[in-house]
């Protein structure tokens, strides 16, 4: 298997190569330019499509088209320029398009700056354009996971006939770590029930309105039911010195990668610090969080570069029998273990 | 009410052949669905348009070209917002409903995916000149292989007859209750001019539905731009100005009169551009998909795993750098020649950038992280290791190493002394012997040979085994100059420190 040395913004890109996406449209900004420049320099090696498309906008809407043909396609974009896709975000998963959106946040709101933040959780999660739906959202923290769940977005996108995101924040994008370079993807879902191809057998309709009510109280259940599949089937976690943790932390991307550094030093100092670190964003790991109550822990800490939009989730799956405390830093400051480590002892008395 | 093209009135097959008694039948070209089944509500058979509107004329115009041509089966038509937002209603062919303006981004994506289809981007004029202005204008200056039309009706329909981007001077609509204002709303777009200032587009006409003489034209027109997107020549046009009786107030004949007297001198009819002959064919990638080719591509069977061994003596287990310096000191490459050697003896790496406006000018640094264990944080905030390449790099990060680390300095450029007594110094004239190497730019590989003697991690014959493949490409003389940089950097070190 060959290892590279690469951006995490890179391995996006390789992985969406290895998972058969033939197309990329995409707008350039800071930090996720990077996306788009490897796109632009592979995707013709395979005879893929790269387009810089006029505006975000279009991006996304090209990816719709591109979707609605079939094709595994892929847009990359932050803070700014998702907000400007929500509209088309809502069509994708309105008409059911499957299609793979790489977010590498940075600070906000408006133009904010590039500097890494997590504040997109909010529009990102809890499907931010108009109407009932959500993006499934994965949340790597290594070079290695945006090769992997770029991959997977794709996959769990067809699977589920659904847009996917891969939500990460610029220094996992910016960082370079050893990647191993998985296999190509060779086999792919049928969509010839519904995609437009240009031929007499797909002369298919890809479309969104749904005139009578009744009718679009029914799609809107049957979306209803495709996410209560997708939270059923999809949660990943990882877990780090959970076991014997007395104090729980959550985060996910590069906070759970300075969380990580926390935990091993305050195991060096005694302290049973653990890390419960959410792959999946969306589905949100209700359950895995409603048991830690059980586990006879001391407190909970979660740790965001967002004022406390990830605590939400957290204390919505608690149900009231324990609360998340918050530690964030915002405006491209990113956590640091000692921080962090003065806010466990600060609140727990550690 | 909807005025019929000569052309709509067909001969049903069972009377050919039969000439005397030929009788001429009513039938839907067959580029429309039979029943239209898409459409909700009983009347399955009639389209949604009301009575005299121009797009039931248009619709038929391009279902009759598509079965002349043979072309129904692969022809994909983006549906807009509007009131022709259901035109998939009627369609025998693929079809997408898009978002308001959206449609020539969408058909960019649908050609390009599929690039023997014929596709159609059908837009009425608030989508596609006032919401979708920019999407048009772009599609058209990329030349895709794709045929637009535009019915041009001075209003929006849909909505209830708001203004529209193309609404007259003068003209009452709901949103111009005192009629459109230039001084406030500006003037009329005159689309089809617009469209004509770009390079790309080979066909680009403004027709009229009024009378049937102009719907002869119109079917004209319609017919090329097809005939365009099925043999690849680009980027078609079609304007067609439409009567919208509802959204103006008129009745059918009025709404003609109108068009005639007040849209035509405001919209000039004609062709504005047809190159369509001399077009070059556009042509699309077929995409790699085979996975031993991607493998191929991406140079899979080029990478050996690495039999370097570790060395288990090394000063240090554990490292967390900070390289730092001017830009275009090589800071960078330090950094990622160093994680890539690390990744190379088997350790988990790290390497993360300063970025953002600290990136232009100044002070440009890196972290770097080779460790045994998996990589936490990746920013080093506490190293116990830098190299400074210039002074104020210095004085930044000497501050926040840890007691014990090793602190190298490039004493080329610095005058100044570091100032802890409690790490390592190094005081190596980087630049320096670069310079005698004959490049400053090798100082990065100077750095790098150095770091390997203080830690003791990487051996230099190790390092400079893995130049050829860490500057890919670079002549020998490149390769050499670098190799001869690893080894003095090293050298320097072993010969005036004990390590
Ligand atoms: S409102 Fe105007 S454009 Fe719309 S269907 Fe009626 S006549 Fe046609």
């Amino acid at each position: 298997m060959p290892r590279m040395l690469m951006k995490g913004n890179y391995a996006a890109v390789y992985g969406a190569i290895l998972a058969g996406c033939e197309a990329y449209y995409g707008y350039p900004i800071t930090p996720a330019s990077e996306i788009a420049e490897s796109a632009s320099a592979l995707f013709p090696k395979f005879g893929r499509t790269f387009l810089q498309a006029e505006s975000e906008v279009a991006a996304i809407n090209m990816v719709y088209g591109a979707a609605g043909c079939g094709q595994r396609v892929m847009t990359g974009s932050s803070g700014p320029g998702i907000s400007l896709k929500q509209e088309g975000l809502s069509y994708c998963a309105g008409s059911a398009l499957p299609c793979v959106i790489v977010d590498i946040m940075r600070g906000g709101p408006g133009l904010g700056n590039i500097g890494p933040e997590q504040s997109d959780y909010n529009q990102v999660v809890k499907g931010g354009g108009h109407g009932n739906y959500r993006n499934i959202v994965l949340a790597p923290n290594s070079a290695q996971e945006m090769c992997d769940l770029t991959m997977l977005a794709f996959e769990l996108a067809d699977k589920y006939r659904n847009p996917a995101f891969v939500l990460t924040d610029g220094v996992i994008g910016q960082m370079m770590e050893a990647v191993d370079l998985p296999e190509p993807v060779s086999e792919f879902p049928d969509k010839s029930d519904w995609a437009v191809k240009g031929t007499a057998e797909s002369r298919h309709l890809i479309n969104s309105i749904y005139l009578d009510h009744d009718d679009l109280e029914r799609w809107n259940r049957h979306l209803e039911k495709k996410y209560a599949a997708i939270q059923k089937n999809e949660v990943l976690v990882e877990e780090y010195m959970m076991d014997d943790a007395e104090i729980v932390t959550i985060g996910y991307g590069s906070s759970s990668r300075v969380l990580r550094s926390a935990v091993d030093i305050a195991r060096e100092n005694g302290i049973k610090l653990g890390l419960f670190r959410p792959i999946t964003l969306f589905p949100f790991p209700v359950d895995e969080i409603a048991k830690l109550p059980e586990k006879g822990i001391k407190g909970i800490l979660t740790v965001e570069m967002s004022t406390g939009q990830l605590v939400d989730d957290v204390n919505l799956a608690l149900k009231g029998k324990m609360f998340s405390d918050l530690y964030s830093r915002l405006g491209g400051n990113v956590p640091s273990a000692a921080e962090i480590l003065e806010k466990v002892s600060e609140l727990y008395g550690v | 009410m909807f005025l019929l093209p000569r052309r709509s009135l067909r001969r049903s097959p069972s009377f050919t052949g039969c000439n005397m008694e030929k009788k001429t039948v009513l039938r839907k070209p067959k580029g429309f669905i039979d029943v239209y089944k898409h459409k909700p509500g009983a009347e399955k058979d009639r389209t949604h348009y009301c009575p005299g509107c121009g797009h039931g004329i248009l619709h038929k115009l391009i279902a009759e070209a598509l079965e002349d041509f043979d072309l129904v089966e692969k022809t994909i038509i983006i549906s807009p917002v509007g009131c022709s937002v259901f035109a998939y209603y009627y369609f025998h062919t693929g079809n997408l409903q898009v978002a308001h303006g959206r449609a020539p981004a969408v058909a960019s994506a649908v050609s390009r995916a599929n690039p023997d289809s014929v596709v159609i981007s059908y837009q009425g004029d608030g989508d596609l000149a006032a919401i979708g202005g920019n999407n048009i204008n772009q599609a058209a200056n990329r030349g895709e292989n794709m045929a637009v039309f535009f019915v041009n009706n001075a209003i929006y329909g849909m909505t209830g007859g708001q203004m529209a981007p193309t609404t007259l001077e003068g003209q009452k609509t709901t949103t111009t209750p005192y009629g459109r204002n230039v001084k406030t709303d500006g003037y009329p777009i005159q689309v089809c001019e617009l469209i004509n200032t770009f390079t790309a587009p080979v066909y680009v006409t403004r027709t009229s539905l009024q009378d049937m003489a102009n719907i002869r034209k119109t079917r004209t027109a319609v017919r090329k731009a097809i005939m365009n997107a099925k043999e690849k020549k680009g980027f078609s046009f079609v304007e067609v100005l439409s009567m919208c009786p509802s959204g103006w107030k008129k009745d059918s004949l009025q709404s003609q009169q109108w068009i005639k007297e007040n849209m035509v001198p405001r919209f000039p009819l004609g062709v504005f551009r047809d190159v369509s002959e001399e077009a070059e064919t556009v042509e699309r990638p077929v995409p790699v998909m085979d996975t031993e080719e991607v493998k191929k591509i991406f140079g899979y069977s080029d990478f050996k795993a690495s039999t370097i061994q570790k060395n288990t003596e090394a000063n240090f287990k554990k490292i967390s750098l900070r390289v730092s310096g001017f830009g275009g000191q090589g800071i960078m490459s330090t950094g990622i020649v160093l994680a890539n050697v690390g990744m190379e003896y088997g350790y988990n790496v790290s390497w993360l950038p300063s970025y953002g406006p600290e990136m232009r000018g100044g002070t440009a640094n890196c972290s770097v992280k080779i460790q045994e264990d998996t990589i936490g944080a990746s920013e080093v905030t506490e190293p116990n290791m830098i190299i400074a390449m210039n002074q104020p790099s210095l004085e930044k990060f000497e501050k926040i190493m840890v007691p014990g680390g090793a602190l190298m300095y490039n004493s080329t450029l610095i005058d100044i002394e570091p100032t802890r007594n409690d790490v390592d110094i190094y005081k190596i004239p980087i630049t320096g012997i670069a310079d005698e190497l004959g490049d400053t730019r090798v100082q990065s590989m100077v750095g790098v040979g150095a770091f390997a003697a203080i830690t003791g991690l990487f051996d230099p014959e190790e390092i400079v085994s893995l130049i050829p493949s860490l500057f890919a490409g670079k002549p020998d003389k490149v390769l050499n100059m670098n190799e001869e940089a690893v080894r003095k950097g090293y050298d320097y070190v072993t010969e005036n420190y004990s390590v």
